[in-house]
Protein backbone atom coordinates (compact mmCIF):
# COMPACT_ATOMS: atom_id res chain seq x y z
CA UNK A 1 0.00 0.00 0.00
CA UNK A 2 1.13 3.14 -0.72
CA UNK A 3 0.26 6.75 0.91
CA UNK A 4 -0.01 8.31 -2.46
CA UNK A 5 -2.43 6.42 -4.51
CA UNK A 6 -4.34 4.11 -1.91
CA UNK A 7 -4.68 7.65 0.67
CA UNK A 8 -3.97 10.87 -0.84
CA UNK A 9 -5.36 10.49 -4.46
CA UNK A 10 -8.91 9.24 -3.48
CA UNK A 11 -8.99 11.96 -0.72
CA UNK A 12 -8.24 14.60 -3.06
CA UNK A 13 -10.47 13.51 -5.42
CA UNK A 14 -13.55 13.06 -2.98
CA UNK A 15 -13.03 16.38 -1.81
CA UNK A 16 -13.37 17.63 -4.91
CA UNK A 17 -16.22 16.34 -5.98
CA UNK A 18 -18.02 17.17 -2.78
CA UNK A 19 -17.09 20.56 -3.64
CA UNK A 20 -18.29 20.23 -7.30
CA UNK A 21 -21.41 18.58 -5.78
CA UNK A 22 -22.18 21.51 -3.72
CA UNK A 23 -21.99 23.86 -5.60
CA UNK A 24 -23.68 21.94 -8.73
CA UNK A 25 -26.43 21.64 -6.14
CA UNK A 26 -26.86 25.20 -5.32
CA UNK A 27 -27.05 26.01 -9.30
CA UNK A 28 -29.30 23.48 -10.05
CA UNK A 29 -32.04 25.34 -7.54
CA UNK A 30 -31.11 28.06 -9.73
CA UNK A 31 -31.11 26.05 -13.19
CA UNK A 32 -34.33 24.01 -11.62
CA UNK A 33 -36.02 28.12 -10.89
CA UNK A 34 -34.80 29.63 -14.43
CA UNK A 35 -35.90 26.45 -16.91
CA UNK A 36 -39.47 26.55 -14.78
CA UNK A 37 -39.79 30.22 -15.28
CA UNK A 38 -39.07 29.73 -19.08
CA UNK A 39 -41.60 26.96 -19.47
CA UNK A 40 -44.47 29.49 -17.56
CA UNK A 41 -43.34 31.94 -19.79
CA UNK A 42 -40.90 33.79 -17.24
CA UNK A 43 -37.60 35.53 -16.47
CA UNK A 44 -36.81 33.54 -13.17
CA UNK A 45 -34.94 34.83 -11.22
CA UNK A 46 -32.50 37.82 -12.75
CA UNK A 47 -31.96 40.21 -10.07
CA UNK A 48 -28.54 38.83 -8.41
CA UNK A 49 -25.89 39.04 -10.80
CA UNK A 50 -25.98 38.83 -14.59
CA UNK A 51 -28.99 36.27 -15.08
CA UNK A 52 -29.46 35.47 -11.85
CA UNK A 53 -26.36 33.67 -11.53
CA UNK A 54 -25.45 34.79 -8.02
CA UNK A 55 -29.35 34.23 -6.50
CA UNK A 56 -27.66 30.30 -5.12
CA UNK A 57 -25.23 32.45 -3.17
CA UNK A 58 -28.01 35.01 -2.29
CA UNK A 59 -30.49 32.31 -0.83
CA UNK A 60 -26.95 31.19 1.02
CA UNK A 61 -26.46 34.00 2.57
CA UNK A 62 -30.37 34.34 3.74
CA UNK A 63 -30.32 30.98 4.77
CA UNK A 64 -27.20 30.99 7.23
CA UNK A 65 -28.40 34.29 8.59
CA UNK A 66 -32.03 33.02 9.29
CA UNK A 67 -32.53 32.10 13.58
CA UNK A 68 -31.81 28.28 14.07
CA UNK A 69 -34.90 27.68 15.34
CA UNK A 70 -35.56 23.60 17.20
CA UNK A 71 -39.57 24.08 18.08
CA UNK A 72 -40.07 22.32 21.58
CA UNK A 73 -41.67 19.38 20.71
CA UNK A 74 -39.04 17.84 18.40
CA UNK A 75 -36.64 15.30 19.45
CA UNK A 76 -33.89 17.28 19.33
CA UNK A 77 -30.87 14.57 18.25
CA UNK A 78 -32.83 13.31 15.32
CA UNK A 79 -34.38 16.29 14.23
CA UNK A 80 -30.86 17.99 13.75
CA UNK A 81 -28.95 15.41 11.99
CA UNK A 82 -31.92 13.76 9.69
CA UNK A 83 -30.63 17.16 7.18
CA UNK A 84 -27.73 16.05 7.49
CA UNK A 85 -28.45 12.49 6.71
CA UNK A 86 -30.15 13.22 3.92
CA UNK A 87 -26.91 15.32 2.33
CA UNK A 88 -24.57 12.75 3.38
CA UNK A 89 -26.51 10.13 1.41
CA UNK A 90 -26.45 12.03 -1.89
CA UNK A 91 -22.97 12.92 -1.32
CA UNK A 92 -21.56 9.13 -1.14
CA UNK A 93 -23.67 7.83 -3.76
CA UNK A 94 -21.01 9.89 -6.38
CA UNK A 95 -18.37 7.10 -4.62
CA UNK A 96 -18.96 4.72 -7.35
CA UNK A 97 -20.23 6.60 -10.37
CA UNK A 98 -16.97 6.98 -12.53
CA UNK A 99 -16.80 10.20 -14.54
CA UNK A 100 -14.21 10.05 -17.03
CA UNK A 101 -11.33 7.37 -17.82
CA UNK A 102 -8.31 6.81 -16.97
CA UNK A 103 -5.69 9.71 -17.14
CA UNK A 104 -2.14 9.98 -16.17
CA UNK A 105 -1.35 13.32 -13.88
CA UNK A 106 1.95 14.53 -13.19
CA UNK A 107 2.98 10.55 -14.60
CA UNK A 108 0.63 9.35 -12.00
CA UNK A 109 -2.29 6.83 -13.47
CA UNK A 110 -5.07 8.29 -12.12
CA UNK A 111 -8.82 7.16 -12.69
CA UNK A 112 -11.59 9.67 -12.66
CA UNK A 113 -13.52 7.64 -10.23
CA UNK A 114 -13.51 7.19 -6.46
CA UNK A 115 -14.23 3.45 -5.70
CA UNK A 116 -14.52 1.01 -8.56
CA UNK A 117 -16.26 -0.90 -6.99
CA UNK A 118 -17.50 -4.70 -8.05
CA UNK A 119 -20.37 -4.32 -6.67
CA UNK A 120 -21.33 -0.57 -7.86
CA UNK A 121 -25.05 -0.88 -8.84
CA UNK A 122 -25.51 -2.84 -5.05
CA UNK A 123 -24.07 0.18 -3.89
CA UNK A 124 -26.01 3.02 -5.22
CA UNK A 125 -29.24 0.72 -4.63
CA UNK A 126 -28.12 0.84 -1.10
CA UNK A 127 -27.19 4.45 -0.30
CA UNK A 128 -30.50 5.46 -2.24
CA UNK A 129 -32.43 3.63 0.40
CA UNK A 130 -30.08 5.45 2.89
CA UNK A 131 -31.40 8.89 1.48
CA UNK A 132 -35.07 7.83 2.82
CA UNK A 133 -33.82 7.51 6.67
CA UNK A 134 -33.16 11.21 6.32
CA UNK A 135 -36.66 11.90 5.38
CA UNK A 136 -38.36 9.74 7.46
CA UNK A 137 -36.13 10.64 10.28
CA UNK A 138 -37.03 14.26 9.43
CA UNK A 139 -40.50 13.69 9.49
CA UNK A 140 -40.53 11.22 12.41
CA UNK A 141 -38.09 13.76 14.85
CA UNK A 142 -41.12 16.80 13.93
CA UNK A 143 -43.46 15.24 15.85
CA UNK A 144 -45.78 16.96 13.25
CA UNK A 145 -48.26 15.12 11.70
CA UNK A 146 -47.78 16.82 8.24
CA UNK A 147 -44.10 16.03 8.99
CA UNK A 148 -45.32 12.27 9.61
CA UNK A 149 -47.83 11.73 6.87
CA UNK A 150 -44.81 12.97 4.54
CA UNK A 151 -42.37 10.16 6.46
CA UNK A 152 -44.64 7.19 5.80
CA UNK A 153 -45.48 8.11 2.27
CA UNK A 154 -41.54 8.60 1.59
CA UNK A 155 -40.88 4.53 3.04
CA UNK A 156 -43.93 3.57 1.55
CA UNK A 157 -42.86 4.92 -2.00
CA UNK A 158 -39.27 4.18 -1.49
CA UNK A 159 -39.97 0.42 -1.01
CA UNK A 160 -42.41 0.82 -4.26
CA UNK A 161 -39.96 2.38 -6.63
CA UNK A 162 -37.40 0.56 -5.18
CA UNK A 163 -38.67 -3.04 -7.07
CA UNK A 164 -39.46 -1.66 -10.25
CA UNK A 165 -35.75 0.32 -10.38
CA UNK A 166 -34.23 -2.62 -8.65
CA UNK A 167 -35.44 -4.81 -11.64
CA UNK A 168 -34.75 -2.54 -14.36
CA UNK A 169 -31.03 -2.16 -12.92
CA UNK A 170 -31.23 -6.27 -13.06
CA UNK A 171 -31.68 -6.73 -16.69
CA UNK A 172 -28.65 -3.93 -16.99
CA UNK A 173 -26.55 -6.14 -15.19
CA UNK A 174 -27.41 -9.47 -17.52
CA UNK A 175 -26.42 -7.41 -20.09
CA UNK A 176 -23.27 -6.69 -19.01
CA UNK A 177 -22.26 -9.53 -16.17
CA UNK A 178 -20.81 -6.71 -14.04
CA UNK A 179 -22.53 -4.69 -11.26
CA UNK A 180 -19.21 -2.08 -11.85
CA UNK A 181 -20.40 0.96 -12.82
CA UNK A 182 -17.04 1.56 -14.48
CA UNK A 183 -17.72 -1.84 -16.76
CA UNK A 184 -21.10 -0.79 -17.46
CA UNK A 185 -20.18 2.60 -18.61
CA UNK A 186 -16.94 0.98 -20.60
CA UNK A 187 -19.26 -1.43 -22.38
CA UNK A 188 -21.25 1.38 -23.69
CA UNK A 189 -18.99 2.73 -26.11
CA UNK A 190 -20.78 2.07 -29.40
CA UNK A 191 -24.66 2.64 -28.03
CA UNK A 192 -26.09 3.30 -24.55
CA UNK A 193 -27.90 1.02 -22.95
CA UNK A 194 -31.29 3.03 -23.64
CA UNK A 195 -31.32 1.93 -26.80
CA UNK A 196 -30.92 -1.79 -25.82
CA UNK A 197 -33.40 -1.77 -23.05
CA UNK A 198 -36.24 1.10 -23.90
CA UNK A 199 -38.54 -0.22 -21.49
CA UNK A 200 -36.08 -0.75 -18.73
CA UNK A 201 -34.80 2.69 -19.77
CA UNK A 202 -38.44 3.99 -19.09
CA UNK A 203 -39.35 1.94 -16.07
CA UNK A 204 -35.81 3.30 -13.89
CA UNK A 205 -36.45 6.88 -15.22
CA UNK A 206 -39.63 6.67 -13.46
CA UNK A 207 -38.08 4.96 -10.54
CA UNK A 208 -35.58 7.26 -10.22
CA UNK A 209 -37.89 10.63 -10.50
CA UNK A 210 -39.94 8.82 -7.70
CA UNK A 211 -36.21 8.37 -5.68
CA UNK A 212 -35.25 12.04 -5.89
CA UNK A 213 -38.62 13.23 -4.63
CA UNK A 214 -39.54 14.96 -7.86
CA UNK A 215 -42.75 16.13 -9.89
CA UNK A 216 -44.51 14.23 -10.62
CA UNK A 217 -44.14 12.01 -7.87
CA UNK A 218 -43.03 14.35 -5.00
CA UNK A 219 -45.28 13.09 -2.75
CA UNK A 220 -43.24 13.23 0.83
CA UNK A 221 -43.57 16.52 0.34
CA UNK A 222 -46.90 17.65 -1.68
CA UNK A 223 -47.49 21.41 -0.44
CA UNK A 224 -51.23 20.99 -1.28
CA UNK A 225 -52.07 18.74 1.17
CA UNK A 226 -48.84 18.51 3.57
CA UNK A 227 -48.09 21.83 3.57
CA UNK A 228 -44.43 20.68 3.06
CA UNK A 229 -44.58 17.35 4.12
CA UNK A 230 -41.21 15.93 5.94
CA UNK A 231 -39.73 19.62 5.99
CA UNK A 232 -42.34 21.12 7.28
CA UNK A 233 -40.98 22.18 11.31
CA UNK A 234 -37.69 22.54 9.21
CA UNK A 235 -36.10 26.04 8.77
CA UNK A 236 -33.08 28.13 8.32
CA UNK A 237 -29.83 26.14 7.12
CA UNK A 238 -31.35 22.87 8.34
CA UNK A 239 -33.90 23.54 5.43
CA UNK A 240 -31.59 25.14 3.40
CA UNK A 241 -29.34 21.80 3.95
CA UNK A 242 -32.66 19.20 2.81
CA UNK A 243 -32.98 21.74 -0.46
CA UNK A 244 -29.57 21.90 -1.44
CA UNK A 245 -29.31 17.69 -0.65
CA UNK A 246 -32.71 17.48 -3.03
CA UNK A 247 -30.78 19.52 -6.23
CA UNK A 248 -27.85 17.48 -5.09
CA UNK A 249 -29.49 14.77 -5.98
CA UNK A 250 -31.55 15.84 -8.66
CA UNK A 251 -27.80 16.11 -10.10
CA UNK A 252 -26.91 12.53 -8.91
CA UNK A 253 -29.68 10.84 -10.12
CA UNK A 254 -28.78 12.49 -13.61
CA UNK A 255 -25.19 11.57 -13.16
CA UNK A 256 -26.92 8.07 -12.33
CA UNK A 257 -29.00 7.52 -15.11
CA UNK A 258 -26.29 9.00 -17.40
CA UNK A 259 -23.96 6.58 -16.39
CA UNK A 260 -25.82 3.25 -16.49
CA UNK A 261 -28.17 4.00 -19.59
CA UNK A 262 -26.70 7.03 -21.93
CA UNK A 263 -23.11 5.77 -21.63
CA UNK A 264 -21.73 7.98 -18.91
CA UNK A 265 -18.48 9.56 -20.56
CA UNK A 266 -18.04 6.70 -23.08
CA UNK A 267 -20.85 7.29 -25.70
CA UNK A 268 -20.11 7.84 -27.78
CA UNK A 269 -17.15 6.18 -28.42
CA UNK A 270 -15.64 8.53 -31.41
CA UNK A 271 -15.81 11.38 -29.63
CA UNK A 272 -14.70 10.28 -26.25
CA UNK A 273 -11.64 8.43 -27.51
CA UNK A 274 -10.11 12.05 -28.79
CA UNK A 275 -9.65 13.10 -24.97
CA UNK A 276 -9.82 12.65 -21.58
CA UNK A 277 -11.58 15.54 -21.08
CA UNK A 278 -14.04 15.48 -23.71
CA UNK A 279 -15.72 11.85 -22.15
CA UNK A 280 -15.92 14.19 -19.04
CA UNK A 281 -17.58 17.11 -20.87
CA UNK A 282 -20.11 14.28 -22.21
CA UNK A 283 -20.88 13.35 -19.14
CA UNK A 284 -21.66 16.58 -17.73
CA UNK A 285 -23.74 17.18 -21.06
CA UNK A 286 -25.68 13.74 -20.02
CA UNK A 287 -26.10 15.11 -16.81
CA UNK A 288 -27.41 18.31 -17.59
CA UNK A 289 -29.46 17.04 -20.02
CA UNK A 290 -30.77 14.64 -17.37
CA UNK A 291 -31.45 17.92 -15.22
CA UNK A 292 -32.98 19.80 -17.69
CA UNK A 293 -35.80 16.50 -18.76
CA UNK A 294 -36.46 16.55 -14.59
CA UNK A 295 -37.74 19.86 -14.63
CA UNK A 296 -39.21 19.68 -17.97
CA UNK A 297 -41.46 16.72 -16.53
CA UNK A 298 -41.97 19.16 -13.57
CA UNK A 299 -43.16 21.95 -15.46
CA UNK A 300 -45.82 20.22 -17.53
CA UNK A 301 -46.89 16.94 -15.54
CA UNK A 302 -49.46 17.16 -12.30
CA UNK A 303 -48.53 15.35 -9.27
CA UNK A 304 -50.05 11.69 -9.22
CA UNK A 305 -52.48 11.09 -6.24
CA UNK A 306 -50.48 9.12 -3.34
CA UNK A 307 -52.52 5.96 -3.49
CA UNK A 308 -52.98 5.78 -7.87
CA UNK A 309 -49.03 5.95 -7.62
CA UNK A 310 -48.67 2.99 -5.32
CA UNK A 311 -51.06 1.15 -7.86
CA UNK A 312 -48.78 2.07 -10.55
CA UNK A 313 -45.41 1.04 -9.46
CA UNK A 314 -47.13 -2.26 -7.52
CA UNK A 315 -49.43 -3.38 -10.25
CA UNK A 316 -48.06 -1.86 -13.36
CA UNK A 317 -44.21 -1.24 -13.01
CA UNK A 318 -42.82 -4.21 -11.01
CA UNK A 319 -44.90 -6.68 -13.69
CA UNK A 320 -43.23 -4.62 -16.77
CA UNK A 321 -39.94 -4.92 -14.98
CA UNK A 322 -40.43 -8.17 -14.44
CA UNK A 323 -41.56 -8.87 -18.32
CA UNK A 324 -38.56 -6.90 -19.72
CA UNK A 325 -35.86 -9.16 -16.99
CA UNK A 326 -37.37 -12.06 -18.61
CA UNK A 327 -37.56 -10.99 -21.97
CA UNK A 328 -33.73 -9.69 -21.78
CA UNK A 329 -32.85 -13.20 -20.43
CA UNK A 330 -34.62 -15.03 -22.76
CA UNK A 331 -32.94 -13.01 -25.96
CA UNK A 332 -29.99 -13.17 -24.12
CA UNK A 333 -29.84 -17.01 -23.80
CA UNK A 334 -30.75 -17.33 -27.49
CA UNK A 335 -27.99 -15.16 -28.59
CA UNK A 336 -25.28 -16.54 -26.61
CA UNK B 1 -53.61 -2.88 -22.03
CA UNK B 2 -50.82 -2.13 -24.30
CA UNK B 3 -53.00 0.02 -26.34
CA UNK B 4 -53.87 1.69 -23.46
CA UNK B 5 -50.26 2.09 -22.13
CA UNK B 6 -49.13 3.43 -25.49
CA UNK B 7 -51.80 5.68 -25.77
CA UNK B 8 -50.99 7.16 -21.88
CA UNK B 9 -47.31 7.67 -23.45
CA UNK B 10 -48.61 9.14 -26.12
CA UNK B 11 -50.51 11.71 -24.90
CA UNK B 12 -47.56 12.14 -21.94
CA UNK B 13 -45.71 13.00 -24.42
CA UNK B 14 -47.14 15.22 -26.74
CA UNK B 15 -48.00 16.83 -23.39
CA UNK B 16 -44.58 17.47 -23.07
CA UNK B 17 -44.45 18.69 -26.32
CA UNK B 18 -47.05 21.24 -25.93
CA UNK B 19 -44.81 23.08 -22.24
CA UNK B 20 -41.62 22.77 -24.45
CA UNK B 21 -43.00 24.81 -27.17
CA UNK B 22 -43.88 27.27 -24.74
CA UNK B 23 -40.07 26.91 -23.37
CA UNK B 24 -38.83 28.10 -26.45
CA UNK B 25 -41.56 31.54 -26.19
CA UNK B 26 -40.22 35.07 -25.23
CA UNK B 27 -41.09 35.94 -21.17
CA UNK B 28 -43.81 38.33 -21.42
CA UNK B 29 -42.89 39.59 -17.61
CA UNK B 30 -42.56 43.23 -17.78
CA UNK B 31 -39.80 44.34 -16.05
CA UNK B 32 -41.74 46.95 -14.82
CA UNK B 33 -39.13 50.22 -13.29
CA UNK B 34 -37.04 49.63 -16.48
CA UNK B 35 -39.77 48.50 -18.72
CA UNK B 36 -43.26 49.41 -18.85
CA UNK B 37 -46.54 49.03 -20.26
CA UNK B 38 -48.59 51.52 -22.11
CA UNK B 39 -51.55 53.15 -20.28
CA UNK B 40 -54.53 53.31 -22.47
CA UNK B 41 -55.54 56.52 -23.53
CA UNK B 42 -58.52 56.90 -21.21
CA UNK B 43 -56.62 55.82 -18.51
CA UNK B 44 -57.43 57.18 -14.66
CA UNK B 45 -54.61 58.05 -12.41
CA UNK B 46 -54.04 60.67 -9.56
CA UNK B 47 -56.22 63.73 -9.24
CA UNK B 48 -55.00 67.09 -10.71
CA UNK B 49 -56.58 70.18 -9.90
CA UNK B 50 -56.32 72.82 -12.92
CA UNK B 51 -55.92 76.19 -13.67
CA UNK B 52 -56.53 78.47 -16.40
CA UNK B 53 -54.22 78.28 -19.51
CA UNK B 54 -55.47 80.93 -21.71
CA UNK B 55 -57.80 83.48 -21.69
CA UNK B 56 -58.62 86.88 -19.54
CA UNK B 57 -58.48 84.41 -16.38
CA UNK B 58 -54.78 82.89 -17.07
CA UNK B 59 -53.14 81.54 -14.07
CA UNK B 60 -56.48 81.48 -11.74
CA UNK B 61 -57.92 78.04 -10.63
CA UNK B 62 -60.42 76.54 -12.04
CA UNK B 63 -62.33 75.43 -8.74
CA UNK B 64 -64.98 77.13 -7.61
CA UNK B 65 -65.89 75.25 -3.88
CA UNK B 66 -68.98 74.31 -5.29
CA UNK B 67 -68.46 70.96 -3.67
CA UNK B 68 -70.61 69.18 -6.33
CA UNK B 69 -67.75 66.63 -6.89
CA UNK B 70 -67.90 65.64 -3.15
CA UNK B 71 -71.73 65.35 -3.50
CA UNK B 72 -71.06 63.06 -6.62
CA UNK B 73 -68.46 60.69 -5.00
CA UNK B 74 -69.30 57.02 -4.97
CA UNK B 75 -66.60 56.45 -1.97
CA UNK B 76 -67.25 60.07 -0.33
CA UNK B 77 -63.64 60.56 -0.40
CA UNK B 78 -63.57 64.03 -1.39
CA UNK B 79 -63.60 66.86 1.25
CA UNK B 80 -64.04 71.14 -0.24
CA UNK B 81 -64.60 73.55 1.85
CA UNK B 82 -65.23 77.11 0.11
CA UNK B 83 -63.54 80.32 0.71
CA UNK B 84 -64.68 83.55 -0.33
CA UNK B 85 -62.08 85.61 -2.41
CA UNK B 86 -61.53 88.63 -0.75
CA UNK B 87 -59.26 91.50 -0.32
CA UNK B 88 -58.31 91.94 -3.35
CA UNK B 89 -56.73 88.24 -3.57
CA UNK B 90 -58.21 86.23 -6.59
CA UNK B 91 -57.87 82.78 -6.70
CA UNK B 92 -60.49 81.32 -8.71
CA UNK B 93 -62.88 83.78 -11.55
CA UNK B 94 -65.87 83.27 -9.34
CA UNK B 95 -66.16 84.27 -5.89
CA UNK B 96 -65.41 81.56 -3.98
CA UNK B 97 -62.61 79.42 -4.30
CA UNK B 98 -61.73 75.88 -2.46
CA UNK B 99 -60.01 76.85 0.43
CA UNK B 100 -59.40 73.31 1.55
CA UNK B 101 -59.35 70.48 -1.28
CA UNK B 102 -59.07 66.92 0.37
CA UNK B 103 -58.67 63.33 -1.48
CA UNK B 104 -58.52 60.58 0.20
CA UNK B 105 -56.68 58.30 -2.28
CA UNK B 106 -57.14 55.21 0.53
CA UNK B 107 -60.61 55.21 -0.92
CA UNK B 108 -60.97 56.64 -4.48
CA UNK B 109 -61.47 54.15 -6.56
CA UNK B 110 -60.68 56.21 -9.59
CA UNK B 111 -64.16 56.01 -11.05
CA UNK B 112 -63.59 59.50 -12.41
CA UNK B 113 -67.27 60.57 -11.32
CA UNK B 114 -66.01 63.94 -10.50
CA UNK B 115 -64.55 64.94 -13.35
CA UNK B 116 -68.09 64.41 -14.61
CA UNK B 117 -69.96 66.58 -12.54
CA UNK B 118 -67.21 69.41 -12.14
CA UNK B 119 -68.80 72.11 -14.18
CA UNK B 120 -65.22 74.33 -14.22
CA UNK B 121 -63.56 71.63 -15.34
CA UNK B 122 -61.18 71.73 -12.84
CA UNK B 123 -60.54 68.46 -11.53
CA UNK B 124 -59.12 65.94 -13.92
CA UNK B 125 -57.64 62.10 -13.56
CA UNK B 126 -54.45 62.50 -15.10
CA UNK B 127 -51.69 59.86 -15.20
CA UNK B 128 -49.89 58.96 -12.23
CA UNK B 129 -50.49 55.38 -10.92
CA UNK B 130 -47.22 54.79 -8.72
CA UNK B 131 -48.93 56.61 -5.74
CA UNK B 132 -47.51 53.88 -2.87
CA UNK B 133 -46.38 56.18 0.61
CA UNK B 134 -45.38 55.08 3.97
CA UNK B 135 -48.54 56.80 5.81
CA UNK B 136 -51.92 56.81 5.93
CA UNK B 137 -51.72 60.58 5.93
CA UNK B 138 -49.52 61.01 2.87
CA UNK B 139 -52.12 59.72 1.20
CA UNK B 140 -54.73 62.39 1.69
CA UNK B 141 -54.03 64.88 -1.18
CA UNK B 142 -54.55 68.12 0.39
CA UNK B 143 -55.01 71.22 -2.43
CA UNK B 144 -51.59 71.99 -2.20
CA UNK B 145 -50.20 68.87 -3.56
CA UNK B 146 -53.54 68.70 -5.95
CA UNK B 147 -52.65 71.95 -7.84
CA UNK B 148 -51.28 72.19 -10.75
CA UNK B 149 -48.18 72.21 -11.77
CA UNK B 150 -48.37 69.45 -9.35
CA UNK B 151 -44.79 67.28 -9.31
CA UNK B 152 -44.94 63.54 -10.02
CA UNK B 153 -45.12 61.63 -6.99
CA UNK B 154 -43.33 58.60 -7.87
CA UNK B 155 -40.83 57.69 -10.73
CA UNK B 156 -42.96 58.76 -14.07
CA UNK B 157 -42.20 58.82 -17.43
CA UNK B 158 -42.84 61.53 -19.70
CA UNK B 159 -44.08 59.59 -22.31
CA UNK B 160 -46.72 58.34 -20.56
CA UNK B 161 -48.33 61.83 -20.87
CA UNK B 162 -49.04 60.99 -24.24
CA UNK B 163 -50.42 57.28 -23.76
Amino acid sequence: MSWLTDVWIPLIKAAVIVLVLLVAGAYATWAERKICARFQVRYGPNRAGRFGLLQPLADAVKAIFKEEIVPNHVDRVLYVIAPGISFAAVLITFAVIPFGPEISLFGQKVGLWIGDVNVGLLYLLAVAGLGAYGVVLGGWSSNNKYSLLGALRATAQMISYELPMGLALLAVVLINGSLSLRQIVESQGSWPLAMLQPVGFLVFLIAILAEGNRSPFDLPETENELVSGFMTEYGGMKFALYYVAEYAAMVVNGAITATIFLGGWKWPAVLSDLHPLVGVALFVAKIVLMVFVFVWIRASLPRVRYDKFMQFCWKFMVPLALLNLAVTAVVLAVVA
Amino acid sequence: MIREVLTGLYHLLRAMGVTLRYFFTRPVTVQYPKERVKLYPRFRGRHELLRYEEGPNLGLERCIGCALCAAYCPTQCIYVQAGENKDGVQRSPGERYAEVYEINLLRCMFCGYCEEACPTGAIVLRREFALADYSRECLIYTRDRLLQPAEPHAIILDDQEQG
